[in-house]
């Protein structure tokens, strides 16, 4: 993994203002210093093991279901969002999944969210697909609005969880 | 799920101020609409302004408009001015609280809470706006 070398490429500090030249595109290796990065700053914790696996499972694959896109202005990333097209998983029938979407928080509030979630779903359309489902903390409020923004509502589904003592 | 009176007069109202876009709404149009009576719906809306939510602009063609942020505001932040969203205390418990069955469907009970209110946190009167355009487009669609 050219870690180091994605680091020359790709800077995760946004621009000041102005998205009329940011596009959605598929990651590409150099991008993913900025994704984790970007990812550090929202959570507080870097995962460089986990996101060179996500990298190699989403962006290396040539799996048509699968897809890791950013929001790009030039060579500055500013967001990304990943997800894949699941079959019959907890009895569903195929739907994509979008597992993370997230934008740099100084370049939030310009509809950059609003374009990687379309993409993604254009993605999945394009994939057969007509549902897209998540799954988030519900103590996570802001990103629940976000989706909410977007026309979506409560699934079929509950998730249950218990510990293992 | 049932809201409160106030919490729900205090939505519709919410929503009816927040789509006409600052133009001043007359509380007895809503009153009228939602087939409320006036002087209760006057105490809701007097909350609302105490919050901030609403404000009230007087003279002809006066009456309140949404003063807030519509994609901040959610449907939790106007609603916790209405209902009882508080841990229970000692002196609201129930009979049999404290037992065994009590303490297990107090736990259920709370989950049920948590999950509503992180719907109602997670849903802005912008998003509130979108759905019931989107509701209004299908049932014409439906009719069509």
């Amino acid at each position: 993994m050219g870690t180091k070398t994605a680091t020359k490429q790709a800077r995760p500090a946004p621009p000041p203002a102005g998205r009329a030249r940011t596009e959605v595109r598929p990651v590409r290796r150099g991008d993913l210093a900025a994704v984790i990065a970007i990812d550090a700053r929202v959570t507080g914790i870097e995962k460089r093991a986990y996101w060179r696996g996500i990298y190699r499972r989403y962006a290396d694959a040539d799996a048509p279901g699968r897809q890791f896109l950013v929001a790009a202005d030039g060579p500055v990333v500013l967001g990304f969002v990943i997800g894949e097209v699941r079959d019959w998983e907890f009895g569903s029938p195929p739907c994509g999944w979008v597992f993370a979407i997230d934008v740099h928080p100084e370049a939030r509030q310009s509809g950059l969210g609003t374009m990687l979630l379309a993409a993604i779903a254009r993605g999945f359309r394009r994939a057969g697909v007509t549902k897209v489902r998540t799954l988030l903390s519900r103590d996570n409020s802001l990103i629940l609005s976000f989706f909410r923004s977007q026309g979506m509502m409560a699934g079929p589904f509950i998730p249950l969880e218990m510990d293992l003592d | 799920m049932k809201l409160q009176k106030n919490s729900r007069l205090a939505l519709y109202s919410i929503l009816e101020f927040a789509a006409a876009s600052g133009r001043p709404v007359a509380a007895a149009e809503i009153a009228e609409k939602y087939g409320v009576a006036p002087h209760h719906l006057a105490k809701v809306l007097a909350e609302l302004a105490r919050a901030g939510i609403v404000e009230s602009i007087r003279g002809v063609g006066g009456g309140y408009r949404f003063a807030g942020n519509a994609r901040r505001l959610t449907l939790f932040d106007v609603i916790c001015h209405f209902e009882d969203l508080s841990p229970t205390d000692a002196e609201r418990r129930e009979p049999g609280e404290r037992t065994q069955a009590g303490r297990a469907i107090a736990t259920v009970l709370s989950e049920i809470d948590e999950i509503a209110q992180a719907t109602f946190k997670s849903i802005t009167i912008a998003t509130m706006l979108q759905l019931m355009e989107r509701q209004g487009a299908g049932r014409t669609a439906a009719r069509s």
